[in-house]
């Protein structure tokens, strides 16, 4: 295993380097008029301006020269200046890391433990009407597009019954939030409350969280739920749950104590995989539920052309992803003996 | 989106080996149809399925009749009644009401049935062909042609899928080279065929080592006609069945697009395009919930039809549930 891991570290630099030329290659679909564009923060009235930033950045030369000038760029942790974020990109994304990262949290909770549960049930009902029904429930959360679901409930629990607030927390509790009494630890607002013991912060907080926490879970159930299904059927006819059985376990136990920690193996790894995917399920969600995050500042860079920004965000969440992948394999290896990693 | 049947069948594969079993399980119901058609036609859930599908099938060839153009040139233009920023609830003039600038949502839901087909149906068979071409290479050659071009599909892989898209949405839509549904199109096959190259190139790995195929080589069947004649008919064939399924998650994906003002242009007939008038009437959408309601309702029946379809597919040609049943 440990040589495995060796082996896909050798090759993680080779995949960012993929990484690298395919963005470049699609930012070289702009004209150099566009990319000069990019590198200034007010497009620059006089005809022979924006000339002479094409020549200052180079923007005119082989492509070759342009991308290790990007690259050397990178490397030193210069990633260009975001429109939208007012900073640099490396900037930005710090600045709205937290948000996101706040809302992939508590999204998980759910969407994994409800999840399991229900995928547990469904196989123990195996093709009884509730098995039936809870698959039925899940297919529509998989068909549902995040935006569309977003915005019923918003409609329904915002506009319409005004349960719920949009938007990250109410006005009192940002001006709580900044002043000087409150010490912003890790800019999630729910943890930073609770460190500032400041309860009515925290629940406020937790408010605005809880619609988009619903959207982004909901439409991911499907898959934890089917996994866990069909995982946990296949253990069900394995010969130890037999002789559990046959030994006069109660059916709990044996449930509990046999078929389930075995049931959950790939039920972990699936679960690693989505709070990977969960990061880019945010662009959608942020976007719908108005909360300033990594996914919101990416949507709206997007649609106002600012290119730099996206690219490097998507260099950012390469990055995480191939991580996380290496992660989530030696999880599965170390969970199950039977795989092998070679 | 989460690209559903990788994580799961890479599971499967991973817990039992059951990749052999699984194909010949596929590829026998893929030999006899009248048989998955009829289980299909008997599970309830998978008629309903179908029975959506095939709704939608109906409107998009019934278009004209249903919602005639007003200017049959163009017939993919919403018609506009003014140019009022107030959305306007169901009339008797309009059907479903309209937007804000006064798109017709009726005509809209109607003719975005064809936009729907045409976006799912071309991406698809686009991803699949690219998938099948860099799957099949890369399985039946092996070596050094292999590991090259899976490293290519995991830089692919690098993007969460609807962030890649989004981002190439992005560059291509700010050249006017292309119009906008052709750059949303464009951006959801780039990175779409990889999942399909990966399954792909694992049942052809699982096939290409049998006999027949030996014995093909040894009588000197060139590359090509083993390809065409032994690999492919045994191996891919069931799991391009599957793949067709998608059409519905990449039209959800293209309305995600569209809704993020990356697909359709303003005006089209479009879902997602439509929608996308929704989020400037947040705090009032009570009031307003026609313009999310009708388009939102089309795109999760669309999507949820062929799901449905997909479901039973999977589970008829799953080899793990089909043990259970027996």
């Amino acid at each position: 295993m440990i040589a495995y891991v060796i082996r896909r570290l050798l090759i993680l630099p080779i995949i960012i380097f993929g990484v690298t030329i395919l963005i470049f290659a699609m930012m070289s679909f702009l004209s150099p008029g566009q990319r000069a564009s990019l590198y200034v923060a007010a497009i620059p009235r006089g005809a022979g301006q924006m000339d002479e930033i094409i020549e200052k950045y180079g923007l005119d030369d082989p492509i070759y020269v342009q991308y290790f000038r990007w690259l050397n760029g990178v490397l030193h942790g210069d990633l260009g200046f975001s429109k939208i974020g007012k900073a640099s990109v490396l900037d930005t994304i710090k600045r709205y890391i937290p948000a996101s990262f706040e809302l992939a949290m508590w999204s998980a909770i759910p969407l994994v433990w409800i999840g399991i549960q229900l995928g547990v049930i469904s196989a123990l009902n195996h093709n009884k009407m509730i098995d039936q029904v809870l698959r039925v429930f899940a297919i529509i959360g998989w068909s549902f597009p995040t935006f569309v679901f977003g915005l019923l409930v918003l409609m329904i629990f915002y506009a319409k019954l005004q349960w719920f607030p949009a938007g990250r927390l109410s006005d009192w509790a940002s001006q709580a939030v900044l002043s000087p009494a409150f010490t912003q630890y890790t800019r999630m607002n729910t943890i930073d409350s609770l460190l500032n013991l400041r309860l009515d912060i925290f629940w406020d907080a937790l408010r605005h969280l809880i619609l988009p926490v619903i959207t982004l879970s909901y439409v991911q159930w499907a898959l934890i739920l089917r996994v866990t299904r069909s995982s946990m059927l296949e253990v069900l006819r394995a010969d130890y749950v037999t002789t559990a059985r046959s030994k006069g376990l109660a059916e709990g136990v044996v449930i509990d104590k046999h078929a389930k920690p075995n049931a959950l193996i790939p039920v972990a790894t699936v679960s690693g995989l989505v709070m990977i995917w969960m990061m880019s399920g945010v662009v959608i969600t942020e976007t719908v539920f108005n909360i300033h995050g990594l996914g919101w500042w990416v949507a709206t860079s997007a649609s106002q052309l600012d290119v730099i920004s996206v690219l490097g965000f998507s260099l950012f969440y390469a990055i995480l992803v191939v991580c996380g992948n290496l992660v989530v394999d030696v999880m599965y290896a170390y969970l199950d003996p039977r795989v092998r990693l070679e | 989106m989460i690209k559903f049947e990788e994580a799961e069948r890479g599971l499967e594969t991973d817990l039992e080996g059951g990749g052999q079993q699984r194909l010949r399980k596929l590829w026998n119901s893929v030999r006899h149809p009248p048989m998955v058609i009829q289980r299909m036609l008997k599970n309830p859930v998978s008629l309903t399925g179908i029975i959506l599908v095939l709704m939608f099938v109906a409107i998009a060839i019934l278009a004209p009749v249903l919602a005639p153009p007003v200017r049959p040139d163009q017939p993919y233009r919403i018609p506009r009644d003014g140019y009022l920023a107030e959305p306007k609830p169901p009339s008797a003039e309009h059907r479903f009401g309209t937007t804000e600038g006064q798109y017709d949502i009726y005509y809209g839901v109607i003719w975005g049935t064809r936009t729907a087909f045409r976006v799912g149906v071309l991406i698809t068979i686009a991803t699949i062909i690219i998938g099948l071409l860099v799957g099949t290479t890369a399985g039946y050659f092996g070596g050094w042609i292999d590991e090259g071009l899976m490293r290519v599909v995991e830089i692919f892989m690098g993007f969460p899928f609807l962030l890649a898209a989004i981002t190439l949405a992005a560059v291509l839509g700010s050249s006017p080279r292309f119009d906008r549904i052709t750059t949303g199109m464009i951006a959801l096959i780039v990175f779409g065929w990889t999942t399909y190259a990966r399954l792909l190139r694992g049942d052809i790995l699982s096939v290409k080592e049998r006999d027949y195929v030996m014995a093909a080589r040894t009588l000197g069947a060139s590359h090509g006609r083993i390809m065409m004649r032994h690999v492919i008919p045994n191996s891919i064939f069931p799991t391009l069945v599957v793949a067709s399924m998608d059409i519905g998650s990449y039209v959800l994906n293209f309305a995600a697009l569209s809704f993020l003002g990356l697909g359709a242009e303003p005006g089209y007939a479009d879902w997602g395009q439509l929608i996308s008038f929704a989020r400037n009437w947040m705090p009032r959408l009570a009031d307003y919930w026609y313009i999310l309601v009708y388009p939102g309702a089309a795109i999760l029946l669309f999507v949820l039809g062929w799901n449905l379809i997909g479901d039973a597919f999977r589970d008829i040609l799953d080899p793990k549930l089909a043990r259970s049943r027996r």
